[in-house]
Parts: structure tokens; sequence; C-alpha cells
């Protein structure tokens, strides 16, 4: 019987939210196949996350325990997954667009010589075969793309899917060994600067966002104050970042993070259309600029014309008083 | 030390598309330049340079793999610094997915033969697909190293970078040839010189074809014949008054509660 493998990735023994979401996709489309899902789940200590596999829902775990995959590394990664994928035959193999995840799917790909549908954000079935949605020209148009006679490997995009829930199921994984050694391995991971503070921006589900309007880096204060009392995260206009205001890593657009938050309010942001790529799939788009004309509001559900250092203070106060 | 650059062409970031039956086109009436170089890629020719600058490359081709009109984007990368271009150009390589496009560009640089470092962009504005490093540097039989923020070392074999990860920056060191899938706070691209500009516009670009890569075509595993334009989002915008701040905020709370998104 033909599979849908899903490729789970964890962080300290927990199963990361992309791939929770899906986990969730594919018992939807494995249930309409008729076929089992498969959780290919790789790392260093990761049995409490074979066993989460489980509880959201994985019919069999297949994986592979051990020191060379302490760290993520595709070269240690990509072979195992590829073996996987040779010894059992799966009809699709899906995978969460994480850094990690967007590494593995290509190897893979390369790999297997099979089809790769990237960033998809939904899924069908459509003559045993999955059919997968997802933007492209800078999310001005979309396509349903099929692979119709190879593995079909897909990448799903953050927050687009609904997470798996807990079935507390259970089961045994099966172990295999490494494919590749220490010794083989011609990358070594010499270091690991960890990110201070401060939540994903492709997993948050309310991101605030400030733009040219918001003055100066000091200008984003009342941006995260807003977004901490939300439980947010803070996301930028390319001109903040160019301007120095605050790091690249915030820039959402174009040339920046692709997101789909539940609520995304931008502040002082034009909405020029190479902004408008990164966040136009947001589900609640709220805009605060002082300029009436400002493209954003043709793309914002809410909108308000003032200036954004009246507002801010006024929302975080109602926001607190509501959420107690 | 020769390093390759890879340069795509795509549609410029304020186009606008229309589709019909499936064939997508686009234009720019504002800018009037409806094709630049993948803005990504831009940060991929940067780097290529500095690694002649900093740390001693002989020669930094610029490979695109295109059409007549993509020829364009290895002029600005040789006006920007790159000291060679190769187009490789061939109606039989067109429509390839992302691993066409990777063996195409594998071909191209066992062809220029003996690079140690391959660049290339993060993703392609396009597609967005972003694939293209690992799968290339599949192909070649050489280590991926995406999302690299930083290359901070090179000496004799080997090469040390800074990946940028959900998480944080790895540090990673890994033995040449390498294939480099780079992001953008990697570098600030240059704009080209003057006196690039003329240099690139007499030099002759090397074309080469399908058959010159010892290659039949590249039939793609994905079908994504059927593109559509976004469905418009219903409704219009609902502008939030009052007499203040606090009662604007106010009301703003009830509707986002409303919405449940909070
Ligand atoms: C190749 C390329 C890639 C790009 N990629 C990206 C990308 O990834 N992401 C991105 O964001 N941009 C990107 N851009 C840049 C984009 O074109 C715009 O320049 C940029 O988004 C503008 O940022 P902004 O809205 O903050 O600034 P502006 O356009 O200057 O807008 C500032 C807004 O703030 C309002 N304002 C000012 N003061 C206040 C106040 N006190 N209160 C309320 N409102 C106020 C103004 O009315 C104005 O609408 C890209 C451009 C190119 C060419
Ligand atoms: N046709 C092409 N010619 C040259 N380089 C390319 C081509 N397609 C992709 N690339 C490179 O691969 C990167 C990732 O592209 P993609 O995987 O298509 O998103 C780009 O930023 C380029 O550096």
């Amino acid at each position: 019987m033909s599979d849908i493998f899903v490729y789970v990735e964890s962080q300290n023994g927990k199963i990361v939210p992309v791939s929770l979401e899906t986990l969730g996709a594919a018992r939807i489309v494995a249930d309409e196949l008729g076929e089992d899902v498969t959780a290919v789940v790789l790392g260093s200590d990761v049995t409490a996350v074979a066993e989460a596999a489980f509880d959201y829902g994985a019919d069999n775990v297949l994986g592979c325990d051990d020191e060379t995959l302490k760290e993520f590394r595709v070269e240690a990664y990509g072979p195992i997954v590829t073996q996987l994928v040779e010894d059992n035959d799966p009809s699709a193999l899906l995978i969460g667009s994480s850094t990690a995840g967007r590494d593995v799917a290509a190897w893979v790909a390369a790999d297997t010589e099979a089809g790769l549908m990237t960033e998809a954000v939904s899924l069908a079935v459509e003559d045993d075969r999955i059919k997968a949605t997802r933007p492209v020209y800078a999310a001005k148009l979309l396509c349903d793309a099929v692979i119709p006679d190879s593995l079909q490997i897909i990448t799903l995009r953050n927050r687009a899917f609904a997470p798996a829930e807990a079935t507390g199921n259970t089961g045994d994984a099966e172990w295999i060994d490494p494919v590749v050694d220490e010794d083989d391995l011609t990358t070594k991971v010499t270091g690991f600067k960890a990110k201070e503070g401060g939540m994903s921006l492709t997993e948050a589900t309310i991101i605030v966002s400030g733009g040219r309007g918001v003055g100066g880096p000091e200008g984003f204060e009342p941006i995260r104050q807003l977004a901490a009392v939300l439980n947010g995260a803070v996301g930028a206009s390319r001109a903040t970042v160019d301007a120095g205001w605050i790091p690249y890593e915030h820039q959402v657009g174009q040339t920046g993070k692709t997101v789909s938050p539940d609520l995304y309010i931008a502040c002082g942001i034009s909405g020029a259309i190479q902004h408008q790529a990164g966040m136009r799939t947001a589900k609640i788009i709220v805009a605060i600029n002082k300029d009436a004309e400002a493209p954003i509001f043709s793309l914002a559900h809410y909108g308000i014309v003032a200036d954004l250092f009246d507002i801010l203070p006024a929302l975080e106060e109602a926001f607190q008083e509501r959420l107690g | 030390m020769k390093v390759v650059v890879c340069v795509k062409q795509t549609p410029s970031t304020t186009a606008t598309f229309k589709v019909d039956g499936g064939v997508v086109s686009w234009d720019d009436s504002g800018s009037g330049k409806p094709n630049v170089v993948n803005p990504w890629d831009e940060y991929a020719i940067e780097e290529g340079i500095l690694l002649k600058e900093k740390h001693g490359a002989s020669d930094v081709f610029a490979l695109n793999v295109g059409n007549d009109d993509s020829i364009d984007v290895l002029r600005t990368a040789l006006a920007m610094g790159c000291t060679e271009a190769i187009h490789v150009n061939d109606p039989a390589l067109a429509g390839a997915d992302t691993l066409g496009t990777a063996k195409v560009l594998a071909a191209a640089i066992e062809k220029i033969g003996d690079v140690s470092i391959v660049v290339t962009g993060k993703q392609a504005i396009d597609g967005d697909t972003g694939m293209t490093p690992v799968q290339l540097a599949r192909k070649l039989g050489w280590t991926p190293l995406t999302n690299v923020a930083a290359i901070t070392e090179i000496s004799g074999d080997s090469i040390t970078v800074e990946r940028l990860l959900e998480s944080g920056r790895q540090v990673v060191t890994a033995v040449l040839p390498v294939v480099i899938g780079t992001v953008k706070e990697i570098n600030d691209p240059r704009y080209p010189s003057f006196m690039g500009i003329r240099k690139a516009n007499r030099a002759t670009v090397p074309t080469w074809t399908a058959s010159d890569l010892g290659i039949n075509g590249v039939a793609s595993k994905v079908d994504w014949s059927s593109v559509y334009a976004i469905p418009a989002r219903e409704g219009s915008v609902e502008m939030i008054t009052g007499d203040d701040a606090q009662e604007i905020a106010e009301a703003l709370v009830d509707k986002l509660f409303e919405e449940k998104v909070i």
C-alpha cells in the first residue's frame, strides 16, 4: 500500500508548528486517497517526537535517531529521507516550508528525480493525484499544479493549513541507521548564535508592522508594545530596514518574509506592491496611515486615517482592558 | 579560484500580469522595463565580486539560462564587475522545472570547469521556489549551503559561512567545492559604474545551446498549466472613525474580537 510521507521537523523534542500543520493536511489527503500517513522523524534523542507524531495522527513512524543528526545538516538528513523514500515508495512526501524543510525537499527531489511543488496554500485530490494551489508572480496570480507520474514532493506554506489535533494514538516507530557517517560529512557546525527573544514572523498569528511612518528606530517602540500585548511579532517595511531602523529579519514583502497571520496591523506603511506580495494572504488586515489615499487601504479590511502615534497607545490600552 | 554566479531574469517587481488561456504575460508601463535581474540575484552577483576582491578569486562568471532577452541580466552582472558571462539560450530548454534548470546549470558549470564556488540568489521572484541551489549542488555532487548571510573565511579547501535559520545563526565549515544560496543580509549590492556599463556593452558573451551541454531537453515533472488571477477580495475597506483616538481604538478592538482574530 502506498503512503503519504510527512517529514516531521522538531526542535527541543517538540514538533514545530508547520509540521503539525503538514500532518493535519496529510491526514485529510490520505483519507481521501485511502492511504496511510507515515511520519518521518529524524534527529538526536527524538523518541518523544515519534510518540508525538503518532499522537498527532500518523499511522506509522519511520525514523533515525543519531548523534550526526543533532544539528540540522541537509547532507546528513537528505540521504536518510531519500533512502526511506526509495525503500517504501510513498505516493507523496509532504514537507513544511521551513529553512530545513525546503533544503530536504530539494535534496530528495533531485536524488529521486521527483516532481516538486513548493509553497502550497491548499491541497485537493483529483484523479488520485494531489493538486497543489500556490501563489506565483509575487502573489499576483494563483497556480494549480499537479505531478502526473513521479513521486509528488510538496512543501506547505506556514500557517496555510489547520494543525493536526492530538488523537491519543500510540504506536511503535521503526528506526533505521544513519546513511552517512560523521567522518564522511564535509560540513561541520562550529557555532550557533541563538536569536534573542522575539517570535518568528512566519509562525506568528498576529503581526504588528511598522513602515517609514514610524519616523525612526525609536518609532518601533509603540509597535513592539502593541505586539507584546497581543503576543504577536513585529514586522517592518523594507524602507525601515534599509534605513537601519530595524534588522532585516523583520522585513515583510517580496524580498523579505512571506507571512499569513490571522491579523496584520500595518502602521505607517504605504502598501507598495512589493510589500503587499508578502502579506496579502493575511486573514484580516488593518491599516493605520495619515494619508487616506495610501494604497494599503485598497487591501485592508479595516482602515484608520490618523497619526499612528495617537492610535497605537490607545489601541494598546483598549486591548489590555479587554484581554485583562 | 573560479567562481560562478547564477543570475535569472524575472518580471520587474512592479509588473502587471495578464493570463490568457493559461499563458502569462506581463508589462510594466511605469518603469518601461518589464524584465529585470531577479532582485535576490543582485546579492549573489555582489558576493561573487567580493570573492574576487576579498578572497582572491581569479574569475567570476555570470551564468544565465534564459532566452534572447535575458542576456541583459548578464550585461548588468558584467557592468557590476563579473569578469565573464555565459548565456545558455535554447528553446529546447524552455519550460523547465527547477530540477531541469539545475541540470542545465550543472552542465554549464562543468563545461566552464575547475569551479570552486557557485553563488545563487535565495529564490526567483516569479516562482518563489528557492529550490535551485540544493538541486544544483546535488547534480554537481557538491555541498549545498543555503541561507548564507556571511562568508567569513576561505582557507585552502575549506570555507566558513554563517547561515540564517529561524532560530538563529549557524556557523558552518565545509569543504570546497560548494554551492552557496545567499540571503539579503549578506551584502549591499553596488550600482554598475559608468565605465563598467561601457565595458559590459562591448563584451562578447558566448551563447551555449543544449547540444553544447550534451542535454537533449528538459521535460518538466510538474504540470502547472492552470494559472489564473487571484479572485478579487469581496467587500472593501471599512473605515473606523471616531471623536478621539480612544473611541477609534475601542471601535477597532470590537471589530477584531467579532472577527475572532484575537
Ligand atoms: C526589488 C524591490 C524589492 C522590494 N521588496 C520589498 C519588500 O520585501 N518589502 C517591502 O516592504 N518593500 C519592498 N520594496 C520597497 C517598496 O517598493 C517600498 O519602497 C516600501 O515598501 C515602502 O515602505 P513604507 O511603506 O514603509 O514607506 P513609504 O512608502 O514612505 O510609506 C510611509 C507611509 O507612512 C505614512 N505615515 C507617515 N507618517 C505617519 C504617521 N505619523 N502616522 C501614520 N502614517 C504615517 C505615510 O502616509 C506613508 O503612506 C521593494 C522594492 C524593490 C524595488
Ligand atoms: N534560469 C536560470 N539561470 C540562472 N540562474 C538561475 C536560473 N533559475 C534559477 N537560478 C538561480 O537559482 C536561484 C533560485 O531560483 P529558484 O529556485 O528558481 O527560486 C536564483 O536566485 C538564481 O540564482
